[in-house]
């Protein structure tokens, strides 16, 4: 499989505090890498790195090849190819019907109707469809930001904690939608996760981060049979307060 | 009451189209000056009506700053384009103050969701601007609310010509202190209903989003 990202050097600055530091991290097309670790290890700002919303301070990020640096911003056109849902998703004052539709129509896109109704029904909302969105549950709110997300068939799609406070039918139901979404469409996923469980469920390989070091990255079999790095160890162990 | 329509109705068109564009701005952007900017914006709001008068008086009689260098486009004292003048920049800052308040208050999470489904600087502005409707709505009837019922600005630089530059407000003021109260007070309705008319269309504007 061939990289759709590849970082370098990348490090992410916050003042004089260093939050993220690659040195070397390939993503490669059509894999579900989860990136594991405690809060504040950088995952979220690996995310925004790989969305385009946050510049790296120095290094490189490439996309398909497309290079992404502090002097060279992300076109449009490159932002429009990777999304994310976020742990806390915030809908728009519109029927759910209308958020699903939200990416399409910002891409000018007037017809999409047909696969709205399709991605509404993957992720089980039609009979929700006219509804408010912001009168959802934290469930159905999360399953419209997934489907906001899915219905632009992205290829990279990010995922940060998105089944973080949910219910168990609820985390069943959004992880089989992800992993429905990987398998029929091939669409590259970061899921960042706390739940080592998940990312043993969901994920191809798990990577983890500490203190904005990447310590760690191999297939999902290997990173929790048998790790090569201590910390790594420790964490899979649960061993690792965070 | 034609005329305070039309002079309040294009003063706020103008104070709208300059000052949620400006609100937004303040409200979102990062740039140096923006805390003076604001500072002159919340004076702006708390700033007497009658003041402006004065100011827009003195800057545009004859011998004044602007009125002097004969400028063609600048309007002439004592006529509606000047009271329109006076109440833009009354009814500015209340709109763009007012709808600086609102898209703060939207969720600063909303702005960085909106970018990640791939909006432009704009679309996302147009986003936020959209969650923070009931907001701008109120800012634009704050606006309305400042001019409509204003008399001290208008008085100055209108002068109260009659068929020219009387509203009603004006014309309140004269019918008084001329005695005629129950005339007065016939133009205090009729100012009253149309400033509850234009609310109740605003509000009717607002529509649904007014009651989540």
């Amino acid at each position: 499989m061939t990289a759709l990202y590849s970082l370098r050097q990348v490090t992410v600055r916050y003042a004089a505090r260093t939050v993220l530091a690659v040195d070397e991290l390939d993503i490669l097309r059509g894999e579900i890498l989860a990136v594991v670790g405690p809060s504040g290890a950088g995952k979220s700002t690996l995310l925004r790195l790989l969305n385009f919303l946050q510049p790296p301070t120095t290094g490189e990020v490439y996309f398909d090849d497309a290079l992404y640096s502090a002097n060279r911003t992300a076109s449009l056109a490159m932002r429009r190819r990777v999304t994310t849902v976020f742990q806390r998703p915030v809908l728009l004052k519109r029927t759910v019907e209308a958020n699903v539709a939200y990416g399409l129509r910002l891409r000018g896109e007037r017809h999409g109707e047909a696969d709205i109704r399709t991605t509404l029904a993957a992720v089980g909302l039609t009979e929700l469809a006219q509804q408010p969105a912001r009168t959802l549950s934290g469930g159905e709110a999360q399953r419209v930001a997934l489907a906001r997300a899915m219905v632009l068939r992205p290829d990279a799609l990010l995922l940060d904690e998105p089944t973080a406070n949910l219910d168990p039918y609820n985390v069943g139901l959004i992880e089989q939608i992800v992993a429905q979404i990987n398998c029929e469409h091939g669409t590259t996923m970061v899921l960042v996760t706390h739940n080592i469980h998940q990312a043993r469920r969901l994920a191809h390989r798990v990577l983890f981060l500490l203190e904005g070091r990447a310590v760690e990255i191999a297939d999902t079999h290997t990173f929790f049979a048998a790790p090569t790095d201590p910390r790594t160890s420790a964490f899979v162990r649960g061993e690792m307060v965070y | 009451m034609l005329l305070s329509l039309r002079v309040s109705g294009v003063a706020l068109t103008i104070s709208s189209v300059i000052g949620i564009p400006m609100g937004a701005l303040l409200g979102l952007a990062r740039f140096r000056g923006r805390r003076l900017s604001v500072a002159l914006v919340y004076t702006g709001m708390a700033f007497p009506p009658v003041v402006i008068g004065l100011f827009v008086y003195l800057m545009l009689s004859r011998s004044g700053v602007l009125g002097s260098l004969g400028l063609p486009w600048l309007p002439k004292l004592f006529t509606p384009e000047a009271m329109i003048l006076a109440q833009v920049i009354i009814a500015l800052p209340l709109v763009a103050g007012f709808t600086m308040a609102a898209v703060q208050g939207v969720d600063p999470a909303l702005r960085l969701q909106v970018q990640a489904l791939g909006a432009s600087r704009w679309q996302t502005t147009w986003a936020i601007l959209e969650e923070a409707r009931v907001g701008v709505m109120a800012a634009v009837v704050a606006g309305f609310g400042g001019i409509i019922s204003e008399v001290g600005a208008v008085m100055l630089v209108g002068g109260n010509i009659e068929g020219q530059t009387r509203v009603l407000t004006t014309a309140i003021v004269l019918e008084t202190n001329k005695g005629n109260f129950g005339l007065a007070l016939a133009l205090g309705v009729v100012l009253l209903s149309i400033a509850f008319a234009t609310n109740f269309v605003i509000l009717h504007l607002q529509g649904r989003s007014f009651d989540e």
